[in-house]
């Protein structure tokens, strides 16, 4: 049994059918990567997973428990933790509450700590005390991440973290995910940036239209099958 | 001299309207809900605190310590069966279901109550008083604005010192972020109205004592808390406080020229406010 898992998940949005039948599953200690161009529908099966969408209760299986239709804050509090498409920090609350709000309500134990986010992204701990969106794009991102990690989660879904940052900016956000993945979090990174995926992801699934056209190890997968899965086959 | 005994006046009278206000300018900063009813409670926990007072022979003080917990449970429990399914990007049902509550309320305590007018009375502090410098200020208008002060401070120390305060905050800006961050924003929506009903309570008991009430007097508690909430700024607690104290010396400064000027004189204030501050003095940054 994988530590997550989705079966025949279908989304909506009023008539507008999202996703049609997705079907991934990760497994402890892996991070898979999705890609697929905008409008695939990779954000929509983030919010599923996260359970800001709901479903039927056996569409998403998390650690052999059924939790589709769970509430989003009895989900991050099971162990999966979000960082949202657009970083959604805060505007109200420092880089500090940004982060300490991860672990809201709870006692959370393990490794990550305001201490331990400070150390992974230092810049944060000198600028704690403004508020979270007078940061620049990539620092921001750090929060948006140190968030989640505050929740100490099993699984870590990350939705287009590079999105609208510079190369270098990029090369620094994810250079975190091996850190993260050591600390014993398995990861979901979606993506539209196909060459950063490749490289941190042990499996890959690619989305286009609400549905997955392809699934594999990064190493076993040609340009080709790429190019097909990702803009369809007649492109 | 007679100024400056009338703008002290003017200033503790402000206490209590922003007593009145303080808790719609909470539910107000979280939810964006404004409820029409607020007044209605106020009047509400008046009596709530007289039956008290009545059936047990206590004093109003303990009678509104005894009637604070009960008043937050009617706050949460409206919150989360009623107001909640309200909220929305669509701003007319909440204005609607509240003023139906309102008037629910009038016609309930009509019917239990009468209409004959009540006090509540606090014995020789009525009428007691004290000399602050060249001015005697009555114990009563005096500890109503040392509760109306304590009451900002207290909310402001939860709303941005406290864990509950930052998921008001955060909440606030977006909820379903909240959600995945383990908030249930429903809960929260209801901690806040059950809070606020608290500051009710309190502002129950300084209505009661300072001035008769009646079933019909929610209303125009309302306007004024709702004045102050504007002026202060949307969502700005000590923004709240300083819009009670202007309507507050408008009217006393209004009844000094011309006694029948005291109502007018405080909406006219507000007018002059929102006229050069249309987003009132403090108005939140981000919104
Ligand atoms: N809130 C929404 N309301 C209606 N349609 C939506 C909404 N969010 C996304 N969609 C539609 O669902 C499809 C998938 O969107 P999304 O999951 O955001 O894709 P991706 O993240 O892969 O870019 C798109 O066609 C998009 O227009
Ligand atoms: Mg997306």
């Amino acid at each position: 049994m994988a530590l997550l898992q989705t079966d025949n998940l279908t989304a909506h949005y009023g008539d507008f059918q999202a996703l049609f039948g997705v079907d991934i599953r990760l497994e402890e200690g892996e991070t898979v990567a999705i890609i697929g161009a905008n409008g695939a529908g990779k954000t929509t099966l983030m919010r599923s997973i996260s359970g800001v969408l709901t479903n039927r209760a056996d569409a998403i299986t998390f650690e052999n428990d059924r939790i589709g239709s769970a509430h989003a804050a009895d989900i991050v509090k099971k162990g999966i933790a979000m960082v949202p498409e657009g970083r959604k920090l805060f505007p109200s609350l420092s880089v500090e509450e940004n982060l300490l709000i991860g672990a809201h309500g709870r006692k959370v134990t393990g490794i990550w700590t305001l201490e331990t986010v400070y150390e992974m992204f230092p810049v944060l701990k000198e600028r704690r005390l403004n508020p979270g969106t007078a940061l620049s794009g990539g620092q921001q991102q750090m929060v948006a991440i140190g968030r989640a990690l505050m929740s100490n989660p099993r699984v870590l879904l990350c939705d287009e973290i590079s999105l609208g940052l510079a190369p270098v900016i990029i090369r620094d956000i994810y250079a975190a995910l091996p850190k993260i993945k050591a600390s014993g979090t398995s990861i979901v990174v979606v993506e539209q940036d196909i060459g950063q995926a490749l490289k941190v992801a042990d499996r890959v699934y690619c989305m286009m239209e609400g549905r997955i056209t392809l699934e594999g190890a990064p190493s076993d997968l040609s340009r080709d099958a790429i190019h097909n899965a990702y803009f369809g086959a007649a492109a | 001299m007679i100024w400056v005994d009338t703008i002290v006046q003017g200033v503790l009278l402000g206490g209590l309207y922003a007593l009145f206000a303080a808790g719609l300018s909470l539910v107000f900063g979280i939810m964006r809900l404004v409820n029409l009813a607020h007044g209605d409670f106020i009047v509400m926990a008046a009596y709530l605190i007289l039956v008290l007072v009545t059936l047990l022979g206590i004093d109003p003080f303990l009678a509104a310590l005894i009637s604070a917990p009960i008043l937050f449970g009617i706050g949460w429990l409206l919150q989360m069966h009623v107001l909640n399914r309200t909220l929305g990007p669509d701003i007319l049902p909440p204005l609607l279901v509240t003023f139906g509550l309102s008037i629910v309320i009038q016609n309930a305590l009509l019917e239990g109550f009468s209409a004959d007018s009540q006090r509540l009375s606090v014995g020789q502090l009525e009428t007691a008083s004290l000399a602050l410098g060249p001015v005697n200020v009555g114990v009563m208008p005096l500890l109503t604005f040392v509760s109306a002060v304590m009451v900002i401070i207290g909310l402001n120390k939860i709303f941005y010192s406290t864990s509950l305060g930052r998921a008001f905050r955060a909440t606030s800006d977006d909820a379903v972020t909240a959600s995945l961050m383990g908030i249930r924003p429903n809960n929260i929506f209801a901690t806040a109205t059950g809070i606020a009903m608290v500051v009710v309570t309190i502002a129950a008991l300084y209505l009661g004592t300072r001035a008769n009430f009646d079933p019909t007097v929610g209303p125009a508690r309302l306007i004024y808390a709702f004045e102050a909430v504007i002026i202060g700024g949307l969502g700005s607690l000590w923004g709240t406080l300083a819009g009670g104290i202007i309507i507050g010396v408008a009217q006393t400064l209004g009844a000094a020229i011309n006694p029948e000027w005291q109502i007018l004189a405080g909406h006219v204030a507000f007018v002059i406010v929102l006229l050069l501050r249309p987003r009132g003095l403090f108005p939140r940054a981000v919104d």
